[in-house]
């Protein structure tokens, strides 16, 4: 039940310059509707500052952003603001209050009823894994660091932003949790449609939750491509490096076996019986390594949820896709 | 003397401070100046000496926080007039008489709070990892105390001093309602006798006296600590 | 005192327990007028100081230098103007408040951690609605500290108001003091001390009250 329609977010030659150095420098780009745009770079490249002048904490000093076609500069900042989620990675939680209304925040402001602030936020609690009955009632002290990072997405999400905009919003927790908070990232913005803006030093995490990932070095933009392409084809040194040396097998990570050129002329039962039978949602990246590890050439694939037999795996194909990345 | 002139209040005053009159015998303005500076320094001396070895011993134990933290939020809590009621029945029964001897007493408790509490604050501040790292080259636990541990404390220790003496300076002049000398001679007898330039003097010197105080300690802190230490916190 | 008086008479105590009341009822009275209105005044030139950081320096050496004066001088230099008034001991009661508020409240707003600031602007919050319902709330804690040591020094600086001719408890020390009666000076010290501890007690409940969140374990 997608809530909220997810709005297109356009850079149009934005520029920030401080009194001493250009933070942003002629930024171009769109994020269509419904998509997650990562913003990745190494520090001070200009990733905060893009993303707070979308939401005009920081005022461009050219150019246009607009969202849906309209300038955010024609809007009231307080109005607008309230109508973009925003986490940030110290999450910034209201101490004074607790997750319940911490979460009805942006409904308050609306001046939703009581009622259905209420619900709302109850239903977002459940939506980002905290237990309602658990949580509601206490104060953001209560709470470990995971669990204060989902109640900043709830509050975010509450009033059913078009867009939400995210500033290393997993970057102060473990990598376990961080997987999970990951994964329903995922999973929420898919259900809402949300556009979101994620900012991140992680190119693991870009890859993992980018429709989009948008590189960015000294203020400029570097490259704009999904995850597959910036592997693929990294535009130039500096992506190249960014994104690592074992690119390859990252990119191997995105593809799964079922969507690979399976070879179907071979029998089930002429493949070799020490091979492990792989699901077709499994990724190249996971069926290689399985395959090194039983000292096998070929694997089988099988559908995810009848079992039925689809072809044999090859390491030479998975070495044909390796290779056709540069 | 009229209340109302107020004009001539600053006349007068100025007439009171230029008559020589106030400069000779027992109530000279230099005799008054002497017994209450006597009278305050003798009091945060004693207080000094008593608080100042409790707050480093408690500091460096780390012993009694939750009293040696609190006991300066007692000591605001005594009203001094109060301090000087208590006072009086004590000294009279050591057979102290009035005056000098139940201000001192009255004094000293109200200048112990912030000398024990800055000195406490002040040693549980230092570095743990410096104290660890002096234990570690050999050094005795007075020995951590006075090179260590005390040197990285002055500046809070100082500032608890200015905080006492400047306390006592102003309460000091309450002396004069039990027979005491010092500066509140004046504005208690002003007030008694109604004339208002010896009170408004009284009252001038006083509030210069400890404005004074609180200027030269401020720059005696400043020169003493290392610029190194230099530090915004007051605990008090 | 003289010989043969006992320490403290309990018929005396007995017998005055309506001056005693009364007393009671006007050191209330004074410091509640003097913390109120110091509160106020603290609180509108600690808006202006958050405005105008520039103005922070001179306003804190204004209300530093009223802060060192004595009490009594303090009291003794308005005479000629206010006379023995209430006025001349309000004067002097709410000069003796300001540094302490205006510290504490400076502080407690300027403490507020940006994160939370950020997060609040970003969601939407414009700056009054942000400095009321986020920025005060959270700095409650800090600023009732602030009230607790006015109030204090307020109840004890109340007693010297005696001598203008106002005093609440102060009246009867002084009475107390210039009788040679123990009895009188001694109720008048140890209820001006129980006031004290009273009223901060009080104020240690409105603080809970008001911040729960202070209270949870961390
Ligand atoms: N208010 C400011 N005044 C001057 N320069 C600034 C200001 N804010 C940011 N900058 C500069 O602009 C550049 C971009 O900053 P920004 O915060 O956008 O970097 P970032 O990519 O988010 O870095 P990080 O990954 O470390 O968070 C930096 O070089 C920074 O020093
Ligand atoms: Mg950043």
């Amino acid at each position: 039940m997608p809530n909220a329609r997810g709005a297109t977010v356009e850079f149009r030659d934005v520029t920030k310059q401080y009194a001493d150095q250009v933070a942003v420098d002629g930024l171009s780009f769109t994020v269509p509707a419904g998509k997650i745009c990562i913003l990745v770079g190494p520090s001070g490249s200009g990733k905060t500052t893009s993303l707070k002048m979308v939401n005009r904490l920081i005022e461009p000093t050219s150019g246009a952003i607009l969202i849906d076609g309209t300038d955010v500069l024609q809007e009231d900042p307080v109005q607008l603001r309230r109508r973009i989620g925003y986490v940030i990675q110290q999450v910034g939680l209201f101490p004074h209050q607790t997750i319940e209304e911490n979460v009805g925040t942006v409904p308050r402001l609306l001046g939703w009823p009581k009622d259905r602030i209420r619900s709302r936020s109850i239903e977002l609690l459940a939506l980002v894994g905290l237990d309602p009955k658990r949580y509601a009632a206490r104060y953001p002290a209560q709470l470990s660091g995971g669990e204060r990072q989902r109640a900043g997405v709830a509050r975010a999400l509450a009033a059913d932003p078009p867009v939400m905009l995210m500033d290393e919003p997993f970057g102060a927790v473990d990598p376990i949790v961080r997987d999970r908070l990951q994964a329903e990232l995922l999973r929420i913005q898919r259900d809402q449609g949300t556009t979101v803006l994620f900012v991140t030093h992680d190119i693991d995490e870009a890859i993992r939750l980018g429709d989009r990932i948008a590189i960015m070095k000294d203020g400029k933009l570097v490259q704009y491509a999904p995850p597959g392409e910036l592997l693929a084809h990294p535009a130039n040194e500096f992506v190249a490096q960014f994104v690592g040396s074992d690119r390859g097998l990252k990119r191997l990570g995105l593809l799964t076996a079922g969507g690979a050129d399976l070879d179907s002329g071979i029998e089930r039962a002429g493949v070799d019986p020490r091979a492990p039978e792989l699901k077709a949602s499994t990724t190249l990246r996971d069926a290689l390594a399985l395959m090194l590890e039983r000292g096998v050439q070929q694997a089988p694939v099988v559908d995810d949820n009848d079992g039925r037999y689809l072809g044999v795996l090859t390491l030479a194909k998975i070495s044909k896709m390796l290779g056709s990345q540069a | 003397m009229d209340p109302g002139g107020r004009v001539n209040i600053f006349v007068d005053t100025f007439a009171w401070f230029t008559d020589p009159a106030h400069y000779t015998g027992s109530n000279a303005v230099q005799v008054r100046v002497f017994e209450h500076l006597e009278l305050s320094a003798l009091a945060v001396l004693i207080a000094a000496a008593i608080a100042l070895p409790i707050g480093l011993y408690l500091g460096h134990t780390g012993r009694l926080a939750f009293i040696a933290l609190n006991v300066a939020n007692v000591g605001r809590a005594l009203p001094s007039l109060a301090l000087l009621a208590f006072a009086l029945p004590i000294a009279f029964s050591l057979g102290l008489g009035l005056g000098f001897w139940p201000t001192l007493i009255s004094l000293i408790p109200l200048a112990l709070p912030p000398i024990m509490t800055n000195a406490y604050v002040g040693i549980r501040g230092v570095d743990r990892d410096v104290i660890e790292a002096a234990r570690g080259m050999g050094l005795s636990e007075p020995g951590i105390l006075r090179t260590v541990e005390a040197p990285l404390a002055l500046p809070l220790i100082l500032s608890g001093l200015r905080t006492a003496s400047v306390n006592v300076v102003a309460t000091a002049t309450l002396g004069a309602l039990v027979a005491g000398g010092g500066l509140g001679r004046y504005i208690v007898d002003g007030l008694a006798l109604q004339e208002y330039d010896r009170l408004f003097a009284g009252a001038l010197l006083v509030a210069t006296l400890a404005i004074l105080v609180e200027v030269a300690f401020g720059r005696f802190e400043a020169r003493a600590v290392s610029p190194g230490l230099r530090s915004p916190a007051d605990a008090l | 005192m003289t010989e043969g008086e006992p320490l403290i008479r309990w018929d005396w105590i007995g017998s005055h327990l309506d001056e005693i009341g009364f007393r009671l009822l006007q050191h209330v009275e004074l410091t509640a007028i003097a913390v109120t209105v110091g509160f106020i005044i603290a609180f509108v030139l600690s808006l202006l100081i958050l405005r105008i950081p520039r103005i922070e320096g001179p306003v804190t050496w204004v209300t530093g230098t009223l802060y060192t004066i004595p009490s009594l001088a303090l009291f003794a230099l308005l005479i000629p103007y206010t006379g023995l008034t209430l006025l001349s001991a309000e004067i002097g009661l709410v000069s003796y408040t300001l540094l302490i508020l205006i510290r504490n409240i400076v502080r407690g707003i300027r403490d507020v951690p940006a994160d939370v600031i950020e997060a609040a602007t970003g969601m939407g919050y414009d700056n009054s609605d942000r400095f009321w319902r986020v920025e005060v709330p959270l700095a409650t804690a800090v600023i009732i500290a602030g009230v607790r040591v006015a109030t204090i020094s307020t109840i004890g600086l109340v007693t010297v108001t005696a001598l203008i001719g106002q005093g609440g408890f102060g009246f009867l020390i002084l009475i107390g003091i210039q009788r040679f009666f123990s009895t009188e000076l001694i109720v008048g010290a140890v209820c001006s001390v129980s006031l004290a501890i009273f009223a901060d007690a009080m104020l240690v409940l409105l603080q809970r009250r008001l911040t729960p969140w202070t209270r949870v374990a961390g």
